[in-house]
């Protein structure tokens, strides 16, 4: 414990030029929002003490509420959509990365649907399954797989043939040539998908929100639309903002725990 | 061609007869890389392999191995033809920094096939800690391989390769790709493993010095369609010593007498661009 405090001590004095310069872009948008709002006086663009005091009060001070109502219900959705779609993608994505053949044969398909704006998947979802958590997580799982799908043939598809040699002199089996050589080589370009697809799939979890649903951070926001509520909708945005930054994060953190044999 | 009765076959531990290798059959781009080999190498023997550029060694090499069928002809190892990579032999790439696995550490690099071969745990411990010691690894096993020199990463390589303990190491211009100093001493570390741990080596390489420096035989191929040109015995007494043998008569000799066939080889068919990767 007591290491690891020294190693953030001295990566902090090694970076702290760096810090305070983002500390400072972040402090001078801030106060520009702050000066423009003041300004303006305007009814739907309150100043942003008004939205932080929002999000404390609305959001923080009844934590067990916002998570019951909004949190829960968006995250559940976000993570069953991308993970469902992750692991199909990298189980196709092998199999088509493998097998010429099979990828001459479904590639145009994934094509042509990735080339589908999914919000269209919308309309027809809401018919076909209803307008319950279903409906959202196969909307979601639809505009995430296609960037996974592609990345993990492309990673598949590049994996040095010496690897499989390699692999084959020494009697390596069927399954751990799948876990141990393809996925471990792909994994960086696999990595690349996944956070492309992060994106997407909190931007669809927002889309599938506002449309047919009573709850989740999207349905928040639109309620305090629709009553008129424009701190509380700004404090909305600044919430969803936070979920999103913080969602990136952690990927980016288990990716540089998987991927940490790279050169940096 | 040549019978089987004609050589001793008690103890070859493995044969190539009459290897044809073709790629593209029928296309304009036909090359004919293979064009009959036959050799053997006997238990405990270290053979080196050595011939013009493009002559087909990796081919070869990969026939050998089992990795990939020739086009006609036969390997075969104890006796018996191989269809695949037998489990009592293994291969040593020329590149290193492709054959190793990036995201897996030293010891895991060497551990690797053990596990496939159902080993136990302690059994797989000890010879992956022999294997890096043998390469002279020990107090690496836990860096990854790019945090390794060129030369350090073959010897881990080797140390897999060792780890996994067949009869017969193929090794393919190995250290082709490091430095001359580095390669004088992975010369004389392997020479030492060999000896050690009784190991049946055949060893392609361009290098002429290096292909009799290390071996009991030399085998020198032709240019493409290649096939075996001259079979010469090495009687330089071992230990041999990268100064100390270079500089004796016997080696003088016999470097020049397989520099003269190397060059009349490139002399005789040296068809342009028919390089061969």
């Amino acid at each position: 414990m007591d290491d690891a405090g020294a190693d953030a001590m001295t990566w902090i004095r090694a970076h702290l030029a760096d810090i305070l310069i983002r500390l400072a872009a972040v402090a001078a948008l801030v106060g520009f929002w702050w000066w423009a709002t003041a300004r303006a006086q305007s009814l739907f663009f309150p100043t942003p003490d008004t939205v932080f005091e929002a999000v404390w009060n609305d959001w923080l001070t009844n934590m067990g509420e916002s998570w019951r109502e909004n949190f829960w219900p968006s995250l559940k959705r976000l993570l069953l959509g991308f993970g469902l779609a992750a692991f199909l993608s990298v189980v196709i994505g092998v199999a088509i990365g493998r097998s010429r053949k099979f990828g001459d044969y479904v590639e145009p398909i994934i094509h042509f649907i990735r080339a589908i704006p999914p919000p269209a998947f919308l309309p027809l979802f809401i018919i076909l399954l209803g307008i319950g958590d279903l409906q959202k997580v196969v909307l979601i799982a639809i505009g995430v797989f296609p960037p996974i799908l592609l990345n993990t043939i492309d990673g598949v598809r590049s994996i040095d043939p010496q690897q499989f040699d390699t692999a084959e002199v020494f009697q390596i089996g069927k399954v751990r040539r799948v876990t141990h050589v393809i996925l471990p080589a792909a994994a960086p370009k696999i990595f690349a998908g996944l956070r492309i697809s992060m994106s997407i799939a909190v931007i669809l979890m927002v889309i599938s929100e506002l449309f047919a649903a009573t709850d989740g951070l999207g349905f928040r926001i639109l309620q305090s639309s629709r009553q008129f509520k424009y701190v509380e909708l700004w404090a909305g945005i600044v919430v969803l903002g936070v979920v999103g930054t913080v969602l990136n994060g952690l990927l980016l953190l288990v990716e540089r725990r998987v991927l940490r044999w790279r050169v940096n | 061609m040549e019978s089987e009765l004609t050589m001793d076959p008690s103890e070859a531990l493995l044969r190539a007869d009459d290897l044809h290798h073709t790629y593209g059959a029928g296309t304009p781009e036909e090359h004919v890389a293979l064009g009959g080999i036959s050799f053997s190498v006997n238990q405990g023997e270290f053979v080196s392999i050595v011939g013009p550029s493009g002559c087909g060694k990796t081919t070869l090499m990969r026939c050998v191995s089992g990795l990939m069928r020739p086009t006609s002809g036969s390997v075969s190892m104890d006796g018996e033809v191989i269809s695949a990579v037998p489990s009592d032999l293994t291969l040593v790439f020329q590149d290193y920094s492709r054959s190793l696995y990036p995201w897996l550490r030293v010891a895991d690099n060497v551990d690797f096939p053990l596990k496939d071969a159902g080993l136990p745990r302690s059994e797989r411990d000890a010879r992956v800690a022999q294997a890096l010691a043998d390469v002279h690894l020990t107090g690496h096993e836990t860096k990854y391989p790019r945090q390794l020199s060129g030369g350090m990463q073959q010897r881990v390589a080797i140390a897999r390769a060792l780890a996994y303990r067949p009869s017969m190491l193929l090794m393919d211009e190995p250290y082709a790709s490091v430095d001359a100093q580095t390669r004088a001493s992975l010369e004389d570390m392997l020479l030492e493993v060999w000896e050690r741990r009784k190991k049946t080596v055949l060893f392609v390489t361009h290098d002429i010095d290096e292909s009799v420096y290390l071996a009991d035989r030399v085998l020198v191929l032709s240019g493409a369609p290649s096939h075996v040109m001259a079979d010469i015995k090495v009687d330089i007494p071992r230990p041999r010593d990268q100064i100390e043998t270079k500089a004796t008569p016997e080696f003088v000799e016999l470097r020049a007498e397989v520099a003269r066939l190397i060059r009349s080889a490139g002399l005789r068919d040296h068809p342009p661009g028919a390089d061969e990767a």
